[in-house]
Parts: C-alpha cells; structure tokens; sequence
C-alpha cells in the first residue's frame, strides 16, 4: 500500500461554502479523480455540473454517457485503463448500474459511486430526501458479494468521504458507495480543503514483477490481488465470468467457490480495517441509538433532550455502513437495554441491527418513508421506550 | 528446415492467441472463427504495437473473442462492450480499443451505446459478427434477423422490420462503414486494417453463418454450404448508398466499404473546443506534449 500526498492541481485548498453535493466533486477531484461519467438526476445532478465545469483546468476527463448503465460500464473501463474514477446517481439511476457494480466487483475494479438518496420506489420523490437504498447498496447486484459504502452526514464530511472512499477503493479494489441523501448533498455548510500535502491518498495497488508471472487475480497477502493497466504489455485478461487467478473463465462449482469466497473474504476478513464508528457516551448507556447519515444529526437532539431527563443514552454513528459493524453491535447487545435506530426507511439497517443483537437486545426503530427527516421527538420517544 | 528449427517454429498466430485456451468452444463449421484469422491478420499487417491493442467484447458466441485473442482483453456484460471501450479508450488515449461482438450485443441489447458512441465519433474499431440471430442463448429472433426467418422464439417465421446496420450506424456519424460476409477473408482483412489505421468511430459488420441453430432451424444447410451462399449472393457494392442496403430473408447482400470519412473524435473536439473557449487556463488531456 503506497501512501502518497494528492495532486495539488486537484485539490481547492481553503475554506468554502459548499453543499454536499459540490463537495462530492472536490472530494473526488482531490482524491485524484481525473474520469467522471455521469447522467443527470435528482437531487445528485450537481455533483456532476461542477466536476465538468471544475476538470478542464485540472486535465481529465467528464463525460455525460447516453444512461447510467454506460456511466458504470464507462468507469470500470476507465479504471482499467489506469485513471481514478466516479460517478454520482440517485435511486432510479442506481438500479440501473446494479448489473455492472456486479461487474465492477467480478473484475475487482476499483471505483466510486456516489448515491445522493431521495425517496423511493420508481421514481417516488425526486427532490425530497431518502435513506432508502442502504440494503440495495448491499445486495442490488445478483449473486454473493461484499462492496463499502460510507454514509456522510455534512458537507463536509461528503468532502472527507469522498477522499476516503477513493482509498478503500484502491487497497481493495471495490466498489466503494458514499451513500448520502437529498437533505445532505443540498445542504450548504462551511467545508474545510486541506492544502494537498495534507491529504493523504492511497495509490493502486500496481503490480511490480515480471511480466510473464502476472496473475491478475492471485490474491496477495492482504486478499486483494495486484492490478495492471492495459496498455502495458501484460496482455491480461479479465471477465464477469466466474475465473481463476489468470482470470480465465472456468465454468465449474469447485471454482466458483474459490472465486465468490474470495471477493467475499478480501472484505470480511479486513472489515476490522474498514469500518470507522463514532461513539459517545456508550459506556454506561442503557440505550444506545445507532444511526448514519443526515438522520444522526436529528438524532442528536433527542439524545441531548433524554440525557436531560436523565437517561443514560450512547450513540454510535455509521461512518461505514458496510460492511457492517457486526462484532460492535453484538458486544453492546449483551450489555445495554436497547438499541434505538432511526432511519429514513422502513427498517433496513435497524433489521441488520437486530441481526447481530442476536436477541440478547431489543431494537427499536424509528422509521418512516422519506420526503423528510426525522423530528427529533419521535427518536425521544422511542428512547424513553427503550429505558422503561 | 532441420528438425530443430521445425520444432522451434512459432504457431503464426502464436502472438494473437491465447494457445492455452484453446480448444475453443465455437460449434465446428461456425463463421466466428473466420472473422478472428481476419482480425489476427490485420493486426500483423497493421505493425501497430500489440502491447498497445485492447479487445473489449459483450456477451454471447461472439462475446467468447475477448477470451481467446492475447491482449488486453475485456470479456464485459451483455450489451455493454462500447461503453467499457469508451471509458477504456478516454482513460488510456494511447490504446487502439477493438469491440468484437455479435449483433444482439451491440445492436439489439446495447443499441442505445453503438448510436451515442458513433454520434461522438468515438475512436474506436467495432467488428460486429452479424449472424442474424441470439446464438449464445439458442437461437432466438434478433434486431437482425431478416423477415420470415425462423427463429426460436419467432417459430411461425419473424415478421418485424430488422436493422440496416451500414445505414444505421452512417446516419449516427460513424466515420468508416463496411460490411462483408466472413468468407471474403482478404476483404474483412484489409477492412479491419483500414479502420485499425483510422481515428474515429468505425464499423464493420461481418455476415457469418450459425451452423447450428440458424441454418440448421432454416435448413440452410451446413456450416460451408451456408457460408459459400452468402458469399455468392453478395455482390460488391462500394460507397453504396446505405439506405439502400437493407438484408431480406437469403436474398442478396449488397457489401463493401460505404463509409470513409474524416472528422474530428471526441478528444479531438473537446481539446479543440474546450482550447479556443478557456485558452491558456485549460490543461489538454490525452494528446503528447
Ligand atoms: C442482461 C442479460 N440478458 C440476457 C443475457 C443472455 N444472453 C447471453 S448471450 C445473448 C445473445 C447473444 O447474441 P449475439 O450478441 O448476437 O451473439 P451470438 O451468440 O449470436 O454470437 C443473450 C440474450 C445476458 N447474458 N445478459
Ligand atoms: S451456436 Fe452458432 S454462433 Fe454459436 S458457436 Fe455454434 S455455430 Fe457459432
Ligand atoms: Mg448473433
């Protein structure tokens, strides 16, 4: 893993006043993102406008594609030919990449995607604000496989997760999906741009020895397998096919198990490394309320409103949302009342929750179906229910 | 030749097969086959740097090439290859990116993405083997497959309007159009050296037999009888106007080159346009100091 500071040109050091959305875009212009494919949609479409309107004097690529599933395809083209790569959607548009993130996964190509949530099915509520897509975020794609996604809840951190999605993107050569909604990605607030030499950006994984020795899918120590660009003389060659570490097809059940393990595993058994929560007050807490995205910072609130009544409430805040805190959530089921979490959905991460609790604590959700976010007294309520 | 030098000798097309994988899966008689000598032949007479070469293919029998030529090779999603070779293609301007692919690929599934890259004159070769039918999923009706045709999934004989691919792709703006059946061997050779020596969006569709499940469903006959009609019902037609070169049910095919222009790429037009608006300020992408 070689940690490098980023490409100044990249990077527009100094403090703005952005919303989530731009701050997507120079999240990812800093991270060294020089190949954006797109098509326009709600509420993400301005993450887009400013990457085109930002790379010509940076030097790269923007490209609007004729759909989303040729925004995804475009991408896993790009990174294979050597460049850095995103892409920003919205529901109706993140459906349509599912096939290709699939892709995306089978040729363990590392790219971004960046899903600026509105409500959903169909084409439900294009400008007003969603959580919706947590668990399609998981298993959209056909078939088993892991992918990150990060969950930002202020511009700021669209900004700082951007960059961070771009290097889990490269040490494990994923998908990796900020996951931010409507109220988020248009939400204007201060962001911060370190000058570049303060911004620390994770290269590709390039493989260093002999051409004839390459195998594009031997996995290396740390699971993730070295990559090569085309163009360099390996003649390698990759497909959606289930393959083996030369990458050839190989249509038969004792290596489709050697090959979805894999891409399962590099995930798993690196999760520890991955996944980044925020806590406070945990340790004597009787409640702990767990969310992610815009929703914690309603939570905040009501956490704020029950620890002056006096309830001995914690918080945990998905920076990861997967993969899954699993160990955390298990180790404070056996010692806490319960667990309160609100989401701008019917229950999706509030079911991986209670999951993992395993029953040895209740989860109470605090959910409803998007187009806005939560008032901070339901999660209260929810948080006295939990205490009685 | 001593018996050492026989030994030592090279398959000729050692440097563009991956001989591991070989035997292939194609059916025996298949036109497939044909279009990659073609290919392979090209590429020796290019003297492009093969290094430099990228296959891109979809899904199906066709889809199979990506597998089997040694370059960087893309065996992608259905419908999907152009896209991949344009990310392909801006990401790395150095490379020559190739799709090969069958005509439910390109054109039935992923016809959306041969229109738009030949509206933006993406530089890029697209070998489209046209052999009127779905072959990889057992023969079903395709955008291609000519009326009255009998196809599985048009058992009564297919009675919708097919593609006119030439036509198709000129009026969308590709710059170099040609159409030959896979036993003009020279010809789709040197079509494909044409294009490979082009920038632009280029097209050529290659007619090939399915031996298996077109002309076995039609009683063409087998695999040479089919591949020997089609070649004798041709008839060379160059710079045709392609409305006029429509395919009717094993009756004439007017083939050739139809198409070769000059105009600027995708690159050439955003460098050009992005120059003269931002002048100095913008930094070129893709073109060597
Ligand atoms: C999304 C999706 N839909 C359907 C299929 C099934 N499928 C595989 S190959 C193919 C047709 C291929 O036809 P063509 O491109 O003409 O290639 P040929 O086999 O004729 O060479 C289809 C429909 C698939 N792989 N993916
Ligand atoms: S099914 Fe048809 S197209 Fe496919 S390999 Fe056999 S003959 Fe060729
Ligand atoms: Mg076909």
């Amino acid at each position: 893993m070689r940690k490098v500071k980023a490409d100044p040109k990249g990077v527009l050091t100094g403090a703005h006043y952005l919303d989530g959305d731009f701050a997507i875009a120079e999240g990812g212009l800093a991270a060294g993102c020089r190949f954006f494919a797109g098509y326009p949609i709600t509420p993400s479409t301005e993450t887009a406008e400013r990457f085109s309107e930002r790379i010509p004097f940076v030097g790269g690529i923007f490209i609007q594609m004729e759909d989303e599933i040729a925004s995804i395809t475009a991408l896993i083209g790009a990174s294979w030919g050597g460049q850095k790569v995103m892409t920003v959607t919205s529901g109706p548009g993140f459906s349509l990449m599912q096939e290709n993130i699939g892709l995306a996964v089978m040729m363990e190509t590392p790219l971004v995607i960046a899903n600026v949530q509105r409500g959903g099915p169909s084409t439900g509520l294009p400008t007003l604000t969603g959580q919706s897509d947590m668990m399609q975020a998981k298993f959209g794609s056909h078939g088993d496989y892991e992918i990150i996604a990060l969950s930002p809840d202020s511009p700021q951190e669209c900004f700082d997760l951007t960059i961070k999605a771009f290097n889990l993107a490269e040490t494990f050569r994923v998908p990796v999906f900020v996951m931010t909604d409507e109220c988020v990605g248009h939400m204007h607030e201060k962001v911060i741009i370190p000058p570049a030499d303060e911004i620390e950006i994770i290269e590709r994984k390039w493989y260093q020895g002999p051409k004839d020795k390459y195998l594009p899918y031997k996995p290396d120590k740390d699971l993730v397998p070295f990559m090569v660009k085309a163009g360099d003389g390996y003649r390698f060659h990759t497909t959606g096919l289930t393959h083996d570490e030369r990458g050839y097809p190989v249509l038969n059940a004792e290596v489709q198990d050697w090959c979805v393990h894999h891409l399962v595993d590099k995930i798993r058994k690196n999760a520890h490394k991955i996944i980044e929560l925020q806590e406070d007050q945990i340790d004597n807490a009787e409640v702990v309320v767990v969310s992610y995205g815009i929703t914690s910072r309603v939570a905040i609130r009501a956490v704020q409103l029950a620890r002056k009544a006096g309830i001995k409430v914690g918080t945990m805040r998905m920076i990861t949302v997967w993969p899954f805190p699993e160990k955390r959530i298990k180790e404070l089921a056996g010692k806490i009342k319960a667990f309160v979490v609100p989401e701008i959905n019917l229950g999706q991460i509030g079911r991986e929750v209670e999951r993992c609790a395993f029953g040895q604590a209740p989860v109470i959700g605090v959910t409803h179906c998007g187009g806005w976010v939560h008032d901070p007294e339901d999660i209260l309520k929810a948080i006295k229910e939990a205490v009685r | 030749m001593s018996r050492e030098e026989l030994a030592e000798e090279k398959n000729p097309m050692e440097d563009f097969l991956r001989m591991d994988r070989i035997p292939h899966i194609w059916c025996p008689g298949c036109g497939i086959g044909t279009v990659v000598t073609s290919f392979a032949d090209a590429l020796k007479k290019s003297e492009l740097d093969l290094d430099k070469v990228a296959v891109v293919s979809g899904i199906g029998c066709t889809g199979r090439v990506a597998g089997y030529v040694k370059f960087d090779s893309f065996h992608t999603t259905h419908g999907r290859a152009i896209p991949f070779a344009t990310g392909l293609k801006l990401a790395n301007p150095e490379l020559k990116v190739v799709v090969f692919s069958g005509d439910g690929d390109i054109v039935g599934i992923g016809g959306n993405h041969l229109i738009h890259a030949a509206r933006r004159n993406m530089d890029i070769v697209v070998i489209c083997v046209n052999n009127f039918n779905y072959a990889m999923t057992g023969g079903q009706v395709a955008a291609t497959s000519p009326m009255g045709a009998n196809l599985s999934t048009a058992p009564y004989g297919n009675f919708e309007y097919p593609f006119n691919l030439p036509y198709l792709v000129e009026t969308c703006g590709a710059t170099y159009v040609a159409r030959w059946t896979s036993l003009h061997i020279r010809r789709v050779t040197k079509s494909i050296q044409e294009a490979l020596a082009k920038r632009g969006f280029s097209f050529i569709e290659v007619i090939t037999p399915c031996v298996t499940l077109y002309a076995r469903r039609n009683r063409l006959g087998d695999g040479l009888n089919l591949l020997k009609y089609y070649y004798d019902q041709s008839e060379i037609q160059h710079g045709a106007d392609t409305r006029t070169v429509g395919i009717d049910y094993q009756g004439k095919l007017i083939v050739g080159k139809f198409v070769d222009k000059e105009k600027p790429t995708f690159l050439d037009g955003m460098n050009t346009h992005l120059q003269k608006v931002l002048g100095e300020k913008y930094v070129p992408y893709g073109v060597k100091p």
